[in-house]
């Protein structure tokens, strides 16, 4: 069973539709039980660095998150905020991110102002690392991105793939069994679902 | 790179999609779930959907059919229509719907926009200018439903909403809607300049080249209605979608 974790960061009602089309079982929960019974993780978000911790931190998830996670090695995508949050900070606010993958969120900066934040719209991506998340992937795929922020990984091998938005920037980033993606799948069309289905039959 | 955003932008009354031509004279297009179904297949980049009659009758959105909208749409899509509080655009928000739009509770309340935009962030919080030419000649917003002039200049409305938290500017034009026959790009041209979120404009697009000139005026993204659901001279109703390619020809 695929887990949604409620956290009222919203977008949740989406990615349930997707799953259900693509013939997934999957729920929306923020019960202890649920997420402890999972076989795979969803971290969804939409909203600000600091509201999303620290709506997690007062559900109280942290920690079966980080046993789930980190010890257990549970599958999880994380989406938008939800993958910047596995950050160890962001530029957006004060709080310490879930620190599950090496680097620090940080806004788009550009020296021509040309250029609109937030990037928001259909881009890309450019693979840099082959994953299970790309099987089957269609010639020129494109997902949907609302975001004014992106992840900078330490590691340049947690880069799966890029995208260019006045530079080129990590958009899919992966740790062991800790995968995100900055777009979003769930509002992708074809593109999304083949993502989303191999997240949920493959890894 | 970013892509050019190119927008069906559906009028629902009662559970129907219609079409109007200067905000009068709505005629019924279709049913909205199957719209969805057939845009889905085209891979439309985003969907807007506007109730036009929920505010003027003082109604609260379609929760049920949004819902069942929701379900089927696989793209970005924004909701407008009688939103009021910020419990319904919660509710919104949960069904699976990206953005709202607001209208005349833009101009009745402007603080909504402020309030939805702390909750869930300026890019989930559209504000919709419709604008007319007055008797004087001068671009005017007008609300509920283009019914209620405002006095109010496009600039100073659009300058205004960027400032208290919009992330984007729907600009639709009433002189052009429903006629086909191409944008206005003096009034894209004068908001697009003046601010720095992104604007996508509406009403007018006949042809593929209409979407192109309204970006060489500063458009950040094209809608359109009756472009995406009538063909021929004749406006026969059929749902349609150009080819990503042909779309990317026009609009480099």
């Amino acid at each position: 069973m695929i887990v949604i974790i409620d956290y009222k960061m919203g977008n949740t009602g989406s990615i349930l539709n997707m799953l259900k089309k693509i013939g997934e079982t999957a729920v929306i929960s923020s019960d202890i039980k649920d997420i402890n019974n999972a076989d795979k993780l969803i971290l969804p978000g939409v909203g600000s660095f600091d509201t999303g911790m620290n709506n997690i931190n007062n559900s109280g998830l942290l920690d079966i998150l980080n046993k789930k996670v980190l010890k257990e090695k549970t599958p999880i995508l994380g989406i938008c905020l939800g993958m910047q949050l596995f950050a160890n900070k962001s530029e957006e606010g004060i709080k310490r991110g879930l620190g599950w993958i090496g680097g620090n969120v940080v806004k788009f900066k550009f020296k021509d102002n040309n250029l609109k934040i937030p990037h928001m719209g259909w881009n890309e991506i450019k693979i840099k690392k082959n994953d299970v998340l790309f099987k089957n992937i269609a010639e020129e795929p494109r997902f949907y991105f609302v975001h004014s922020y992106y992840f900078f990984c330490n590691d340049n091998n947690d880069v799966l793939a890029t995208t260019n938005y006045g530079y080129d920037f990590a958009s899919v980033v992966r740790k062991d069994n800790i995968r995100g993606v900055q777009f979003h799948p769930e509002k992708s069309h074809k593109y999304g679902m083949n993502l989303l289905k191999n997240f949920a039959q493959l890894c | 790179m970013l892509k050019i955003r190119v927008i069906p932008c559906l009028l629902l009354k009662d559970l129907g999609l219609v079409k109007t031509v200067k905000f009068t004279d709505p005629k019924y297009v279709g049913d909205p779930i199957n719209a969805v179904k057939i845009f889905n297949d085209k891979e439309v980049d985003e969907l807007i959907f506007l109730d036009i009659i929920s505010t003027n009758k003082k109604r609260k959105p379609s929760f049920e059919l949004l819902s069942r909208i929701a379900s089927e749409a696989f793209m970005p899509f924004s909701y407008g229509g009688g939103l009021r509080s910020i419990e319904d655009v919660k509710r919104i928000m949960e069904i699976g719907v990206e953005k709202v739009v607001i209208n005349t509770y833009a101009f009745e309340n402007p603080e909504f926009i402020k309030e939805i935009a702390d909750m869930f962030g300026s890019q989930s919080v559209v504000v919709s200018i419709d604008v007319k030419k007055n008797k004087e000649n001068n671009y005017e917003v007008f609300v509920h439903s283009g019914q209620l002039g405002t006095k109010i200049n496009p600039v100073d409305f659009a300058i205004k909403m960027e400032k208290i938290g919009a992330g984007e500017i729907f600009l639709n034009s009433i002189d052009r809607d429903g006629t086909m026959e191409g944008f206005d790009l003096e009034l894209i041209k004068n908001v697009s300049s003046s601010v720095n979120i992104p604007v996508i404009v509406s009403g007018g697009a006949g042809k593929i080249e209409d979407f192109a000139k309204a970006v060489e005026s500063g458009a950040s993204a094209v809608a359109a209605g009756s472009f995406f659901v009538f063909v021929g001279p004749y406006r026969a109703v059929l749902i349609n979608y150009p080819d990503k390619k042909e779309l990317r020809k026009v609009l480099k």
